[in-house]
């Protein structure tokens, strides 16, 4: 019995190494041969075939010679089906497109861009990837970008799984369906906890004695806009007067140095909630456009802000190994 | 609820689609099941369509649909007494399809409604095979499949489903073409038939009650067809021969049994007449014949009457070769017990008519003398000749020899026949087709039911039986010129003459009616066989046809692929060269890494390679040109190929 179920699963398991080595992410356009599309009839193709049984029995039976013509046109459209439900699939070319980060929980909307050469119409196509599922056309001589929205569940790199491409255009008879993998991946920021916590305050070593950085309350002067800086800081009126983009430099105490620190965290909080935490930290101070930096044990990222910035902690968030 | 769910996802337009079609292959059956179904039928679809187009808002509950099973169950049973039949099977059949569309809510419903309109269409052709019908289950194939494509792609017009199932059914068509003359054919049936699987055919009948066959004349339906090979005989000689009645009790003839004997005989003289039959079916054993037929068909046989029945009932249309004499003599056929049957007459009826034929017994001696009297008779008595004649009481014959004197030709031939064996003379009647019109369209002579025909035939020593017409001594017309001449208001409105251009259009119709038989209708594993044999495959067996059939069908499919997949890009020519070039180096053990530029991978290659180095930066530099360079021109790619070709690692 043991034995059995081991030997199952080794099959199972080479199996799925078939398949999954056939079928490894593949990096840049995938084109759909006609070797790697499939085609079977579907449960109503089955029974269509029976129905078409049913009645050839029943003209040879009553010798109706019109019967005959009935089945064997529908039996011609049954077996024309099949080309046109393949022909419907082959010959596409798939390849991955953007996918925006997300936070953990949220849904990873991956864009697959499938690009049709041929002089006709692919209507119908069904994409699925484990419960996701979407459907598309893509028009002759042209692209249509599909999204296939996958739930995440955890932090990091999420790398889009086999996703089955099928249709079962034109009659409903026949389904014809190929695998792809575009190798394409999301990546995933910790989830923000939601713990009713402000931003902590400055560095109390640091402090009001070090005042001269650069902060967000008070105006100091202008200087040349540089591209990491916030666009809310741009000095826009007086930009207009000079020649080049101005930024504002502002002083104040918690422009001092906001850093987010790994080790001020309490000892009891777990890696993940720990990287929670600090993940809304960045939230909230880039919503305020406060000057931040973090640091995490083995990384640290210097003090900025800005989208890119804010862009830069998450992903170490969501990349860090403890 | 989830049902009630699942409803919004149908969409609209394909099932109207399917409600049409439904519509459509529903609708020929009002014509041949009864009446009592087509109100409650037509309820029903009004409903299916007043529920779809309100979206399904409010399908019908569980109970309701399990009511009008079991009602139209019920119904059907009640009605014919049983639910096994054809016609009772029918009946269900579009219950059942009426019932499942007002329960269609999920995609799953609508391939059973499908697969239920291409049953019900198939039904249509156990009442009718003609052309229309034919149309009409094209057109409901086409809406079906409409449907079917409407359901797979939602968002797509309903004109560009049209064209595409149109455009299917079109390269279905040679397969189906390819199947229906190559497919094996087996004659049926299987099993056994059910028995009314038959009703509805029209045609003579084994009784014959004077004031009964004008129901038959009344009718322009089709026979037989006729194609003579040599020159066809006149119309007043054109006798098909059919059922002969031997038994009559005063009121209705009936016809013997019929009796396979050996020693039948006819001595034939001048030259006979070749024709090929192409008989409608009418669920009778009987063929027709000209009289006298002298060389039967391979399955026919003569019975002791002369008439050529067939093994088996004739419930397809059937064609068979037949020679006829028209001058014969028929002393078979005549022996005792015959002459016995054909002198029998019921006691106590139409003493008039015995009277008169005593008289002539006793004044001539000559049987042949006394036909000769009679056909007097009836040639010199005001008769009038019409398919509506007034009813006659118990002692028919003598109320229609002295008192009505209208009627057709069963009143001639019945009271003629009566006064034969009251005379002594032993007389039947022998029913079938007389006349018969040439379509000039395509040159087939075709026999109504209109032109039945009843005749007499008396046996007289020396000659046999002899064929004797009393219509046509009363009323020549009908003999000569047919029963629309005889009866010119009361034949079917196709059948008068005078209509010219009705005439003209009937005769095409006909002809293609015709060609529509003997080619779609009357194709038989016979037929098969013939034509097999014809295009050269000698004793045409299963299993050589099926391998034809495989190979036929695979190219026919080949060739709609090739047409089907003809507007695919290829790779570009550039790049079919390049990819052959790195398929040559990666036999070699080289192959281009995926991430690797054409540029780098001829680095390495060159490295790898320096015997091969002029080559490979040639055959690349000519590539990259190609491919990435603002122009491509046809030169550069010749070199390019013809580079590639050559080179070997």
């Amino acid at each position: 019995m043991k034995l059995d179920r081991v030997l199952q699963y080794s099959q199972a398991y080479n199996f799925y190494q078939w398949v999954f080595k056939r079928h490894a992410p593949e990096p840049g356009v995938v084109f759909l041969t006609q070797r790697r599309v499939y085609i079977l009839p579907t449960r109503h193709g089955l029974s269509f075939g029976a129905s078409l049984i049913l009645m050839l029995i029943g003209s040879i039976n009553y010798n109706l010679s019109l019967g005959y013509v009935l089945t064997f046109l529908l039996a011609g459209l049954g077996v024309v089906s099949i080309l046109h439900t393949f022909r419907n699939l082959v010959h596409l070319y798939v390849s991955a497109g953007r996918v925006a980060p997300v936070f953990a929980g949220d849904v990873a909307q991956f864009q697959i861009v499938f690009e049709n050469r041929s002089d006709f119409e692919r209507h119908s196509l069904e994409l699925a990837c484990g419960p996701a599922r979407t459907s598309c056309g893509v028009p002759a001589h042209g692209h249509r970008v599909v999204v296939l929205p996958v739930k995440t569940v955890k932090r990091g790199w999420l790398q889009l799984e086999r996703v089955t491409v099928d249709t079962r255009f034109p009659l409903g008879l026949m389904r014809a369906w190929s695998y792809v993998q575009p190798d394409m991946r999301a990546l995933v920021y910790p989830r923000p906890d939601t713990a009713p916590l402000p931003v902590p305050e400055a560095d109390s070593d640091t402090g009001d004695a070090v005042s001269t950085g650069a902060g967000t309350d008070d105006f100091m002067g202008l200087r040349p806009y540089q591209a990491s800086d916030s666009p809310r800081h741009v000095a826009w009126k007086a930009s207009a007067r000079s020649e080049a983009l101005l930024t504002k430099l502002f002083a104040g105490r918690a422009a001092s140095e906001l850093w987010f620190d790994w080790e001020r965290l309490p000892a009891a909080m777990t890696t993940e909630a720990r990287l929670s935490r600090l993940a809304r930290w960045v939230l909230l101070a880039e919503e305020r456009g406060l000057h931040y930096g973090l640091r995490l044990p083995g990384a640290t990222v210097p003090l900025g802000e800005g989208f890119p910035h804010r862009e830069h902690c998450l992903k170490e968030l969501a990349l860090f190994r403890g | 609820m989830a049902d009630a769910k699942a409803l919004g996802t149908l969409p609209r337009l394909p099932l109207a689609a399917l409600i049409t079609a439904s519509a459509l292959a529903v609708a020929p059956h009002a014509l041949w099941l009864s009446p009592w179904f087509d109100v409650p039928a037509a309820a029903l679809l009004a409903w299916c369509a007043a529920n779809a187009i309100r979206g399904g808002s409010s399908p019908p509950p569980r109970w309701t649909l399990v009511a009008l099973t079991l009602a139209s169950t019920l119904g059907v049973f009640v009605f014919y007494h049983t639910i096994l039949g054809r016609d009772a099977g029918v009946t269900l059949l579009l219950m059942l399809l009426f019932l499942k569309l007002l329960e269609t809510r999920a995609p799953r419903d609508v391939f059973v409604v499908a697969f239920l309109v291409y049953f019900v269409a198939l039904a249509n052709f156990f009442f009718s095979q003609s052309i229309p019908i034919a149309g009409l289950m094209l057109v409901t194939v086409v809406v079906t499949t409409t449907a079917l494509v409407g359901f797979s792609a939602p968002v797509r017009p309903i004109e560009e489903n049209l064209k595409t199932a149109a455009r299917m059914l079109a390269q279905a068509g040679p397969v189906m073409l390819l199947l229906f003359f190559l497919f094996p054919r087996v004659q049926g049936p299987l099993w056994g038939v059910p028995q009314d699987a038959y009703t509805g055919v029209t045609g003579l009948s084994e009784t014959m009650k004077p004031g009964e066959l004008n129901a038959l004349a009344l009718s322009d339906a089709i026979a037989f067809r006729v194609k003579f090979q040599t020159a066809s005989p006149p119309r007043n000689r054109l006798y098909w021969r059919g059922p002969v009645m031997t038994d009559f009790d005063g009121q209705t003839w009936r016809v013997g049994l019929p009796q396979l004997r050996r020693e039948m005989s006819i001595e034939a003289s001048g030259p006979p007449i070749d024709y090929e039959v192409t008989l409608e079916p009418h669920n009778r054993n009987w063929m027709f014949a000209l009289e006298m037929p002298v060389r039967l068909p391979e399955a026919a046989r003569l019975t002791s009457e002369y008439l050529v029945i067939s093994l088996a009932p004739i419930r397809s249309r059937i064609r068979y070769e037949m020679r006829s004499s028209p001058v014969f003599l028929a002393r078979s056929g005549g022996n005792q017990r015959d002459l016995a049957l054909a002198l029998r007459l019921p006691p106590d009826v139409d003493p008039r008519a015995r009277a008169l034929a005593r008289g002539w017994r006793e004044s001539l001696r000559d049987d042949a003398a006394i036909v000769t009297r009679a056909v007097d008779f009836f040639r010199g008595n005001r008769f009038e000749y019409t398919l509506e004649p007034p009813k006659l009481g118990a002692n028919s014959v003598d109320e229609f020899l002295f008192d009505t004197r209208q009627g057709f030709c069963e009143h001639f031939a019945s009271s003629f026949v009566f006064l034969m064996r009251a005379a002594g003379v032993p007389a039947r009647v022998v029913t079938g087709y007389q006349g018969g019109d040439t379509n000039p369209v395509d040159g087939y002579m075709v026999i109504r039911q209109a032109d039945a025909h009843a005749w007499a035939e008396v046996w007289l020593e020396g000659s046999g039986w002899t064929r004797v017409d009393p219509t046509a001594a009363a009323i020549p017309i009908r003999v000569e010129l047919g029963v629309t001449a005889a009866a010119p208001t009361e034949v079917p409105l196709l059948m008068r003459s005078g209509l010219d251009w009705l005439k003209g259009l009937r005769n095409n119709w006909d002809a293609l009616t015709n060609q529509w038989n003997q080619w779609v209708l009357g194709y038989n594993p016979d037929r098969q066989r013939e034509m097999l044999s014809r295009l050269g495959m000698k004793q045409p067996s299963w299993e050589t046809m099926t391998l034809v059939l495989f190979w036929s069908v695979g190219s026919v499919l080949l060739l709609v692929a090739l047409w089907l997949l003809r507007g695919m890009r290829r790779e570009d020519p550039i790049q079919r060269a390049w990819l052959r070039f790195c398929d040559k180096l990666a036999r070699a053990g080289l192959s281009r890494a995926s991430a690797e530029g054409p540029l780098d991978y001829a680095g390495r290659v060159a490295r790898r390679l320096p015997a091969r180095e002029n080559e490979v930066r040639a055959i690349t530099a000519l590539y990259v040109d190609q491919r990435y360079g603002p122009v491509a021109d046809l030169e550069s790619l010749a070199r390019l190929k013809s580079l590639v070709r050559d080179f070997a690692p």
